[in-house]
């Protein structure tokens, strides 16, 4: 039982494609398919706009930025890892999340967007989180960001590969039947972790733009005797 | 007769167990009491249930990756072992 590397399908001189490229590839043609489609449809094009308010309240609700320009993003990651997720209970195909490089990649992305939400806020300034509260800490805030960044891939990665193989084990000790309560159980964690994966995405871009928003803003005078 | 590789397959598989078992006391016990207190402040203030339980789910997610290091590592003993061929 080999879990940790998915199976290679095309070989390409040295260079081998993996299900987890095909997979993925096939779920983002699906996803951007379905919305294509979709907003020709007039009915279906004002379903999406609905959905699509609906879910930018709930982000907004979340945090104290505007996180109108977060929406693609979250709702992005919300569909693509939820599809990865939920396409390995059909049969043959592996889910493309139980693979590290996938799961690593969209945590870049995750990665890339605070940095780049982060400058587009504030300019400049956003390099100066690192060396906050003090300049001997820049060692301990990169460490810090590049253990988030990992958290996140771990997370995912460790989630959907333990569902796999536990299912796998009983399906090997028990057969046909008993796995089934594991596979609900399945859908579960994927639901959940794609909700969070997303979720923090989004909390940890709305704190890089947070320190512009403190900064713009005026500060209010605190009344006397207030603890701070 | 006992090869090298012999034993870091055995010590590799004891060590798994142990990454696991040892590595998942300290998150359930964080979770659970994470979930007690939020299961208490739901009791207190019903209006706050939807902010409290979204809270509760990003962090228990937090607290949850430090038994997922703990997997990580065990997988990578069992199945990518960088000391066997």
């Amino acid at each position: 039982m080999d879990a940790m590397t998915p199976q290679v399908w095309l070989q390409l001189g040295p260079l081998g494609l993996t299900e987890t490229v095909f997979v993925s590839g096939a779920l983002t043609v699906l996803l951007v398919g379905v919305g294509a489609v979709g907003a020709r449809i007039r009915a279906v094009r004002e379903a999406y706009e609905v959905l699509y308010e609906m879910v930018e309240g709930m982000l907004q609700e979340m945090v104290t930025v505007d996180a109108t320009p977060l929406v693609p993003l979250i709702l992005t990651q919300w569909l693509f890892i939820l599809s990865a997720n939920l396409v390995g209970l059909l049969p043959v195909i592996a889910s493309p999340t139980r693979d590290l490089s996938l799961t690593a990649a969209l945590a870049i992305v995750s990665f890339g967007a605070g940095h780049v939400y982060g400058f587009r806020a504030q300019g400049m300034a956003y390099l100066k989180h690192y060396i906050e509260p003090n300049p001997i800490m820049l060692p301990f805030n990169i460490v810090g960001e590049a253990s988030r960044t990992l958290a996140l891939a771990l997370r995912l990665f460790g989630n959907m590969v333990s569902g796999e193989i536990v299912g796998g084990i009983v399906v090997s000790l028990a057969g046909l039947l008993l796995p089934i309560p594991l596979m609900a159980l399945d859908v579960l964690t994927s639901v959940v972790q794609a909700y969070i994966f997303g979720v923090l995405t989004l909390v940890f871009t709305a704190s890089a733009m947070q320190v512009a928003v403190k900064k713009t803003v005026p500060e209010t005078p605190t009344p006397a005797g207030s603890p701070t | 007769m006992m090869t090298p590789h012999d034993w870091i397959s055995i010590v590799s598989i004891v060590t798994a167990g142990f990454a696991v078992a040892v590595g998942s006391i300290a998150p359930a016990i964080g979770e659970a009491r994470a979930l007690t207190q939020a299961m208490d402040a739901i009791a207190r203030q019903p209006d706050a249930a939807n902010s409290i339980s979204r809270t509760l789910f990003v962090g228990m997610a937090m607290v949850e990756s430090t038994a997922i290091y703990a997997l990580v590592i065990a997988l990578v003993l069992l199945f990518a072992n960088p000391l066997l061929p």
